[in-house]
Parts: C-alpha cells; structure tokens; sequence
C-alpha cells in the first residue's frame, strides 16, 4: 500500500511529463503555421530557388512535420539539440553556459525577493487600511503597471550614470570571481526584485487576510495575543501552503522575466540567446530555447503543486 | 450613482482621456512629421524642440505623440480581439458543456502553459512582423486568460432559472449566449477589460522593446526605447520618456479599472474594503 501522498506527488509529476510533451508539440507546431516554409521565411522572398532547395535539403524540410517532430524530440531527449543555422554551433553547449548564467540571476533575484515580499506582506496585514498598508498597496499597484525597462533604464540613468556605483552591463564570465560576479549582477538582480516583489506581496498579504477571517484568529484575539503573535503563530502557518504557491508561480515569472532584463543590461543568458535568434530567425535554436523555458516553467509550476499538497493537509485527501 | 468617484479615478479618468486624445488627434497637434529629421541627434530640451531629439535627429515630443497613436491602437485591437474570441468561446465552453468544453478547456491549459512571451517569440520567428500578425497573436494569446474568466462566470449563469427557462422554450445557443448569459456576466468582464488592456500594453512595449513588434520607421513607445537606449550611457535620458509614458498610460487605466472592480463587486455585496 502506497501512502495516499506519495501517490498524489507521482500524479501530479506525471501529469507534468505529460503537459511538457504537450508544450513541445505546440512550440514545434508554432514555428509551422506561417504560409510559406521555414526556409522561405529565413531567406526572404528574393531568394533563387536553388537556394530555397538547399535549405530545404540540410533543414531536412522535405519530410512530413511529424516525422520531423519525433527526429527533433528524439534528439532532445538523447541530450541533441541541434545546431544553429546562423553559425552552424552545437546549440546544446551554447544553452548549457547560458541557462546556467540565466538561474545564477533568477537566484539571487528570488533570493531577494522572497524574504522580503514576504515580511511586507506581514507588515501591510498588520497595519491593514492605515499608512504603512496603503503606502505598500499604492507602490504596488505602480510597480505592477512599470514595463521591466523602465525600472532597468532608471537604474542605469541614476545609479550607475550619475553616481557611478555599479556598471551599465553586466557581463559575466568564467573567470570571475563570485564577488565581481555578484557586483555584476547587482542591478538587473534589482530590477527583478522590484518586479515581482509587488506581486508576491500583494499575494501574500490577501492570503493572510482570507485567514484572518477565520474563528481562531478570534479566539486568539480574545485571549489578548499581541497582533504580531496572531498573525505569527495563528495566521502564518495557516497561510504557508497559498504562500508557497505565490511563491513559486512568482518564481516561475521571473524565468520569464528575465528576457527582458537580459536585454537591457546585455547579460549573457537565456534570454538573450532566444532573442537574438528569434531576429536572426534562427528556428532550431529558438525552438530549442523555448522547450527550456517551457520546461523550467512548467516543473516550478509543479514545485508548486507539490508544495500545496505537502502544506495543507486538507488537500491530500481527494473528494 | 456617480456622486462619491475617489480622487484616484478621476485622476485615473482624466489622464486616460488625455493620452486618448493625443493618440486620436495625433497629425493635428504633432509639432513635426513623424520621421522628419529636423536636428542633431539627441538635442536636449529646447523651445524648439520641448522633449529634445532622437537618436536620428527626430522630433520626440511628435514621435511620442504618433507614437501614442500606434501603441494604444495596437493594444486596444488586440484587446477587442481576445475579449471577443475569449468571450464566445468561453460562453460557448460553459452551456454546451461535455467533451466542448473539456477540449477547449484543456487546449487552454496547454497555451497557458508555456510563459506567454516565450510562446510570441517562437511564433514571431517565423512569422512576417507586421500590424495585423502582431494584433492576431497577442489577441489570441490574451484571450485564454478571457477565456477562463468568461468561463468560469458563464457556469454560475448557466444554471440561473431564467437561463433554464430560455432553454425550455427552444432558444438556440447563439441566444443563450447573448441574450441570457451576456448581459449578465458584463460587469466583471468590464472590469477584467482595463487589466488586459494594459497587459497589451506591456507586452507590446516589451516585443517592440526586443525588435520584435513594431518596425521602425513606425513610431511605438516600447521601440523608442529601444531606438534611444544607447543614449542612457552618455546621460542622455531620451530612452526614460517613452518608458515613463508606458507606465503612466499603464498605471492610469490600472487606477480606473481597479475603481470599477470595487463598484461591481460593491453592487454584489461584497469586498467592501478588500
């Protein structure tokens, strides 16, 4: 007999594999709807046919798009991701660097951010509806309506251009040490920070008040907690499971987000790697590029299932 | 009705009026034509020239001005279509129910799955950049998150007695749908309309800030970031005026919206003080 949680766990990572190889058919199939071919879009419409007939061959084009699916998925998952048409390089090794430099960012960034949207969250229940709350609620609603550049460049224009504190572009390498490296990465980890740090808490803080409202929290009152302890000792463990879940699908935002943020601070990782090759129309490598932050995007949303069910006993006991 | 509109609204109301209108009135009040080149690069503040010039010599404060025009356009289109698309479609997934409902449910699922820029960039690789393929896959992206809201509100309609009665006496779906179920379920979809408003916004300003929106010579804020933002090194803030009126369009549709959700939900009764 298998315990009911280690069942509900297994469950929930298969019906991830599955949605994983769902996600996989759909970025394949995204890059084949346009009306021409792969090979007339990457080389325009001035180009001879032989040419066209030449890509055609070496993108092996000829073949049925679900033969050319499976010979695709087949490779990813023997580790092959193919090579770039751009420059002819194993994407594989290029990804590995960079996928490394892009979790190394949204690390630190988490890191940050975490701890801190949370203490926020506590404090704007705590002081809920006088100034500390609302000054929290209004810096959130502005930071949620900010594009990621705006923050990054205002950085960049009095921080790093005025005062001169950290560099405009954050460039890593291998070399470095962890010190220079974090010094690197100081500002666009701030941008980050800022931009997911509003959500998370706003989050965080309607998750405690959907507790607060319970009988406990009463009674805890009645017996004259100070609010702080009500809120730690009461509210907050009852909170824990829909906080992980902020947390994680937060967490999964700033995978994403970090295109942006790449862009603006040119720092060598995923995100940039995809762009540049979506301009370039390099399709193996942005397909490539997509699966991954597919993938990374969709395990933290089980990390966050997971982490629910682990939390809240209610939720291991199906209906 | 209208006598207690908080301070934030207003604020809210009026400055969405006032990009509205720059963005409509854009050929009349532009000082100069949009890819004029009228100076140096990067000029600062002038009489002249009131925001400086670009990166080509170009009037700004016009190129802000049209480029108001493109961004809210594009934005606005590609709301109207994920609204429409997700709405029927969501309407339509919650009466007919049954295997309808689970497929496009679960195809929402899988779109909803991979992160949404992610999926516009892999589909603008090979796709031409143009006005209509940008206003196509942001509307149709968006609208799975329409499609779930529409969705889930249709459900609690759709077992309402005046729904079963219309279905009783023989009305077709496309009735249900926009007689019954639509009138209804507008006051949250209204509100959720501003939020994905500036949701386009965004993520228009952040494809064209890529390379990957609008072309240029075609002005749009998020590409005129990406036009003057090798300025910032040199201390030439051109690239932050473009960035800043994205986040004030964005933060004065939020203050509206956010407005209207407090009065629809006060009408039902609830979420008084959130």
């Amino acid at each position: 007999m298998v315990h009911p949680i280690v069942k509900l766990v297994v469950q929930r990572i298969a019906l991830g594999l599955l949605l994983l190889l769902a996600a996989s058919v759909l970025i394949f199939a995204g890059t084949q709807i346009l009306p021409g071919d792969v090979a007339q879009s990457i080389l325009g419409q001035s180009a001879t046919p032989e040419a066209l007939a030449n890509l055609r061959s070496e993108l092996r084009l000829n073949d049925p798009a679900y033969i050319r699916y499976f010979r695709w998925f087949g490779g990813i998952l023997q580790g092959d991701l193919g090579t770039a048409l751009s420059n002819g390089k194993d994407i594989s090794e290029a990804l590995g660097q960079r996928l490394g430099n892009t979790l190394f960012l949204a690390f630190w960034a988490a890191l940050l951010s975490v701890p801190l949207a949370v203490t926020l969250g506590l404090v704007a229940v705590r002081y809920k509806n006088r100034w500390p709350d609302k000054l929290i609620s209004g810096v959130t609603l502005a930071s949620i309506s900010l594009p990621e550049f705006f923050i990054g460049y205002l950085l960049i224009y009095f921080v790093s251009v005025k005062l001169g504190w950290f560099t405009s572009v954050s460039t890593v390498y291998d070399g470095m040490s962890i010190l220079e490296k974090l010094n690197a990465i100081a500002l666009p980890v701030a941008v980050l920070t800022l931009v997911v740090l509003a959500h998370m808490m706003r989050m965080t803080r309607a998750a405690i008040l959907n507790v607060m409202q319970s009988a406990y929290i009463e009674t805890a009152e009645l017996k004259g907690l100070t609010p702080f302890d009500v809120i730690r000792k009461h509210a907050f463990r009852n909170a824990i499971a829909p906080i992980v879940n902020v947390v994680m699908l937060n967490l999964a935002y700033l995978v994403v987000g970090v295109v942006v943020v790449e862009v603006i601070f040119v720092y060598p990782g995923m995100g940039q790697y995809l762009v540049d090759h979506v301009a370039k129309r390099d399709v193996p490598v942005v397909q490539a590029s997509g699966l991954i932050f597919a993938a990374v995007y969709i395990s933290l949303n089980i990390v966050a299932d997971i982490a629910s069910i682990l939390s809240n006993p209610r939720l291991r006991h199906p209906k | 009705m209208f006598t207690r509109i908080p301070i934030s609204a207003i604020i809210g109301l009026f400055l969405t009026g006032g990009f509205l209108f720059v963005a409509i009135s854009a050929p009349l009040i532009a000082p100069y034509g949009m890819a004029e080149i009228v100076g140096d690069v990067w000029e600062p503040f002038s009489g002249e020239f009131w925001l400086g010039t670009d990166s080509l010599g170009r009037d700004l404060l016009s190129r802000m001005i049209f480029g108001a025009r493109t961004t809210i356009f594009i934005a606005a289109a590609a709301t109207a279509l994920s609204f429409t698309m997700g709405a029927i479609l969501g309407f339509t997934a919650a009466v007919t129910g049954g295997w309808v409902d689970q497929l496009m449910s679960r195809g929402v699922d899988l779109l909803m799955s991979i992160p949404t820029l992610i999926f516009a960039l892999v589909v603008l690789s090979v796709l031409p950049v143009t006005l209509l393929t940008l206003i196509v896959v942001m509307g149709v992206l968006d609208s799975t998150r329409v499609y779930r809201l529409s969705r889930a509100v249709a459900v609690d309609i759709n077992v309402m007695d005046y729904v079963e009665a219309a279905r009783l006496r023989g009305e077709k779906l496309g009735w249900i749908i926009f007689r019954e179920i639509l009138p209804n379920a507008l006051s949250p979809l209204v509100a959720e309309l501003g939020l994905r408003f500036i949701f386009a916004v965004l993520f228009l300003s952040a494809l064209s800030f890529l390379g990957l929106g609008v072309q240029p010579p075609e002005a749009d804020w998020g590409g005129m970031v990406k036009e003057n933002k090798d300025g910032i090194i040199f201390g030439i803030p051109a690239a932050l005026i473009p960035a800043f009126a994205i986040s004030a369009l964005a933060i004065s549709v939020n203050l509206v919206a956010d407005w209207i959700l407090n009065r629809t939900s006060d009408l039902k009764g609830g979420r008084g003080d959130g």
